[in-house]
């Protein structure tokens, strides 16, 4: 197997006394799609968080496309620079419009001439159906329509790895198929992608790899077939019981 | 029953259809709204009542008796029944400017003049662009001009002299631009994550905060040219702007931080993400957001400087109320001080009406439109 693209090793973190991420080891080949799932404070939005530097872990090492994650000045914009991030809120910018939400970080990071960024953000727009509302702020569009943006916000930065931490669990249900059908896209194009979400449908038929997660720690890790059809642990059964419909 | 609707009764169910009419009229309102319970009868009658003995003695004084003209005998003669605006006629000028020369005061006039169009084209959102600086720096320019002299065969006029209407809004609009950008940095700085940095802030901020505005007057008209170097000398009135604005800084600090409170946690950590650096995020994404949230707030403080302007009288600088004390000094007049008072007041409460005004409209206009 190739050198892994992420590669956490011994991992742990704490909020003030709570333990809440336990000797975390994971890896992650290029190009592969890793859905991490298991109940709420699990950790399993801290892990990915911690892999572009949203969160400080304390203690293991986490390291991104060959740079290692470090109190070290630098090595986090790196590391930023490969990694983008969808999140639960969205989080566009309210008061830039959409073209400007995707304009902004390429103009600003990369130095982009404005044309260039504009052209590249048009690009990222049609590739998540949205391209009409280029103009419009984000107040104007729907949920679904403004995770797309965001998508496409992160792509602009041409990362190499995609963060997604539950893009779809604030969405009406209806939009929530588009959301997975831009995500399905992006993993047909080959995109390595840590999704956390509790879609189980969106992990069978994408996922390379399943993560379960439970109280900080990694329960198992398997092949979708392998972790629906046959989990090992008493704690993944429990869950998929829970979340799976009968 | 309920009337029939602009549809008809007829109208298929589920169709969109005008609401019913409002009941209503001029009549069911003043019922409802006036006396709608005993109680609020009562509190309705008792306040036209009150009224009915105030404003026919309110106006009588006011302006049924008073005299106009600026004619001394006039104003005795009234032994107090009617209000004497002789003393505004006479004296309105040295009120307004101060102990500006008489025969120039056509410069503060138009120097105010400038001064208030650029604020009052300021205020619309869409003079918000760099070319705005510019425009400021121009009229603030042709103020100190005009005010100054010593160019253009305009006689020279040191600061000393100047007094009034414009005494008091250019301290104003000096205080509250310059606190800006010093609020600014001192509300990152109580939010910083550098320790150092974060304590002087906060202990900047909480020292001012407690520490009447009369106390840092004094401070900045005596005890600023000792510890100014020698090379920096200010005059009284630049000491006077320099004490405002830092005192105003602290005010100006909290109402960014609470701007900058106020916005959810995620938008910072998006910037992150897509690799803006703490600088690029605070001006490209929060500080646009925070200082839009709180320009209410701005305002308000406005506000309250363009009032406190008026506590510079007890380091002897002339502004409005200022320049109405030097009126007040004459012994002629000096019984009238009811009467300047009002004037100023009048003064007083037209800027700060047409401000509260403003800042109601830009509410309306901000949170329309864009934002969500």
């Amino acid at each position: 197997m190739a050198e892994p693209i992420i590669q956490l090793t011994g991992v742990n973190k704490w909020f003030g006394s709570f333990h809440v991420l336990r000797d975390v080891d994971l890896s992650v080949a290029a190009g592969e799609r890793i859905v991490v799932c298991g109940p709420s404070g699990s950790g399993k939005s801290t892990l990915i968080r911690c892999i572009n530097g949203l969160e400080e872990h304390q203690e293991g090492r986490i390291v991104v496309d060959g740079v290692e994650l470090t109190d070290e000045l630098g090595s986090v914009d790196r590391v930023r620079r490969e990694v983008g991030m969808v999140f639960q809120q969205w989080n566009l910018f309210p008061h830039l419009t959409a073209l400007e939400n995707l304009t902004l970080a390429p103009t600003q990071v990369l130095k982009l001439p404005r044309a260039e960024a504009e052209e590249r953000a048009r690009e990222q727009l049609r590739r998540v159906h949205i391209e009409r509302h280029a103009d419009k702020y984000p107040g104007q569009l729907s949920g679904g329509e403004q995770q797309r943006v965001a998508i496409a916000r992160a792509l602009c930065m041409q990362p190499r790895i995609m963060l997604f931490d539950e893009p779809t669990s604030a969405l009406d249900p209806e939009m929530v198929k588009e959301v997975l059908d831009a995500m399905l896209e992006l993993a047909q194009g080959g995109m390595t992608m840590l999704v956390v979400t509790h879609e189980m449908g969106f992990a069978r038929s994408v996922a390379d790899r399943v993560v379960f997660m439970d109280q900080g720690r990694i329960v198992e890790q398997k092949a979708p077939r392998e972790f629906f059809g046959n989990p090992e642990h008493e704690r993944t059964r429990d869950f998929l019981a829970k979340v799976l419909p009968r | 029953m309920a009337a029939p609707s602009a549809a008809g009764p007829s109208a298929p169910a589920g169709v969109a259809r005008p609401p019913p009419p409002r009941p209503g009229g001029a009549r069911a309102w003043l019922r409802a709204s006036l006396f709608g319970s005993p109680s609020s009868a009562a509190a309705t009658l008792l306040l036209l009542a009150g009224l009915a003995w105030l404003l026919p003695r309110a106006l009588d004084w006011l302006l049924f008796r008073a005299v106009f003209r600026a004619d001394y005998e006039a104003c005795r003669a009234l032994e107090y029944t009617g209000a004497c605006w002789g003393f505004v006629a006479e004296k309105h000028r040295l009120v307004l400017f101060g102990r500006y020369p008489w025969g120039e005061h056509w410069r503060p006039l138009l120097a105010t003049l400038i001064l208030v169009a650029t604020l009052a084209l300021s205020g619309h959102p869409r003079a918000w662009r760099r070319g705005l600086l510019a425009v400021w720096a121009v009229a603030l320019a042709a103020f100190v001009l005009l005010m100054r002299g010593g160019v253009l065969g305009l006689s020279r006029v040191e600061s000393g002299s100047w007094g009034g209407l414009p005494l008091t809004i250019i301290l104003t609009v000096v205080a509250m631009a310059a606190s800006l950008p010093l609020g600014i940095g001192l509300a990152l700085g109580r939010r910083s994550r550098l320790p150092l940095l974060r304590a002087v802030s906060t202990l900047y901020i909480e020292l001012v905060r407690g520490v009447p505005l009369i106390t840092v007057l004094f401070v900045a008209s005596f005890l600023f040219p000792l510890l100014l170097p020698a090379g920096l000398r200010l005059d009284a009135l630049g000491r006077v702007a320099l004490g405002m604005t830092l005192f105003q800084a602290a005010y100006m600090a909290e109402v960014v931080r609470a701007g900058l409170q106020a916005l959810p946690r995620g938008q910072g950590e998006a910037a992150a993400a897509l690799g803006l650096s703490t600088w690029q995020a605070q001006r490209r994404v929060i500080l646009p957001q925070a200082l839009l949230l709180v320009i209410p707030n701005f305002v308000n403080s406005l506000l309250s400087t363009f009032l406190d302007t008026s506590l510079v009288t007890v380091v002897s600088i002339y502004d409005l109320t200022g320049a109405l004390r030097l009126a007040l000094g004459d012994p002629l007049w000096r019984n009238f001080f009811l009467e300047g008072y009002l004037f100023v007041a009048a003064i007083y409460f037209t800027c700060c009406l047409a401000m509260s005004r403003y800042s109601r409209w830009l509410e309306g206009r901000l949170s329309s439109g864009r934002r969500r």
